[in-house]
């Protein structure tokens, strides 16, 4: 999933201060699963703000909706009839649901409440991690299924790098290196001879490298 | 037992603290509520394990709330006693009125009354 945090509500005050319409609209997919931006975020932000506002003497209008998603035409249309009665809107989805909505309703402003992190795991309730960074050409195959880009902080393809040490690594020594898990994992699989296969320079041009991605599907296409 | 306890206290009763949420805690204070307090069982005595432990939690989140908004984190707190301990009972609402007391009424109330505005 997208793993994204909540923006501080100070920060999030300052965006509204000027306006007195707010809808605060919120995702039903990633951003509810790690507890940023979902029903339930939102209705606490809302709340929030009331009292803010009211405490502030200013009777604002603070609505709340959540839609399906954020990402796909068919549910932000559900705002079309509604969003010109506000002055700005509050997005709780992660960056590609605040633009998406941007895009679509080109007059209204739309701020975001949170900040987007990375794609990722819950590894424990209230602790998300990083496991991916879609670099367009994946490699777990070849890694017994541990990114090295998305885990190793110097992103190697054939390591471990001088800093792993007793397993973890130089930048952390919370954070296990990456390398060390493949090899132990490679071990358990049995396949410790992959290790010795040299994995050849990676095309980075399927990256963020080569600039903004974009997936097209012909078959699909209508 | 017969033990007096403040009239301004109302009790909302929940199966279990763990079903309180943050929400809960917010609306009551922008309904006019000034203070609110959570009673949950003691710590490590929680039936369904850690229904306790997240209304901690979760009160915990509501003072952050409250202290950032300008309404005060001290008018929510938790307080934590077995179901035997009715004088305790009396003692905390007794504690937690004067301490609600001292900080006055919630602000939010005073300003929907002088702005005559409506929630």
């Amino acid at each position: 999933m997208i793993v994204a945090k909540q923006k501080p509500i100070e920060e999030i005050i300052e965006g509204v201060r000027d306006y007195e319409k707010i809808l605060i609209a919120g995702c039903n997919e990633c951003v509810t699963v790690c507890e940023a931006g979902g029903k339930k975020e939102v209705g606490i932000l809302a709340s929030a703000l009331r009292m803010y506002f009211m405490n502030q003497g200013k009777n604002m209008k603070i609505d709340e909706v959540t839609l399906e998603r954020q990402c796909d035409h068919e549910y932000l249309e559900e705002l079309r009839k509604i969003i010109d009665r506000y002055d700005v809107v509050i997005s709780l989805a992660c960056g590609a649901g605040v633009q998406f909505m941007a895009e679509k309703y080109f007059r209204t402003r739309v701020l975001p409440g949170v900040d987007t992190c990375f794609m990722g795991v819950t590894e424990e309730r209230g602790v998300w991690s990083e496991r991916c960074q879609g670099c367009g050409k994946c490699i777990l195959g070849e890694t017994a299924g541990i990114c090295p880009i998305s885990r190793c902080a110097k992103r190697i393809l054939n390591g471990p790098c001088g800093g792993s040490t007793k397993g973890k690594c130089e930048i952390d020594k919370e954070l296990d290196c990456a390398w060390q898990l493949i090899i132990d994992r490679l071990n358990e699989l049995g396949r410790l001879d992959d290790y010795e296969k040299i994995i050849p320079i990676k095309d980075w041009s399927t990256e963020r490298a080569g600039g903004p991605r974009r997936v097209v599907r012909e078959d699909l296409r209508l | 037992m017969r033990i007096q306890y403040p009239e301004n206290i109302k009790i909302i009763g929940v199966p279990c603290t763990g079903k309180v949420d943050v929400l809960h805690l917010l609306r009551a204070f922008e309904k006019g509520a000034d203070g609110v307090y959570v009673v949950g069982c003691l710590e490590g005595d929680c039936r369904f394990n850690s229904g306790n432990l997240r209304a901690r939690k979760r009160v915990e989140q509501a003072q952050h709330i409250l202290e950032s908004i300008g309404v005060g984190g001290e008018r929510v707190q938790m307080y934590n006693l077995s179901s035997g301990e009715g004088p305790r009972f009396a003692e905390i609402a007794v504690e937690m009125t004067e301490k609600i007391r001292k900080m006055g009424p919630n602000p939010i109330k005073i300003s929907k009354e002088k702005n005559g505005c409506m929630i």
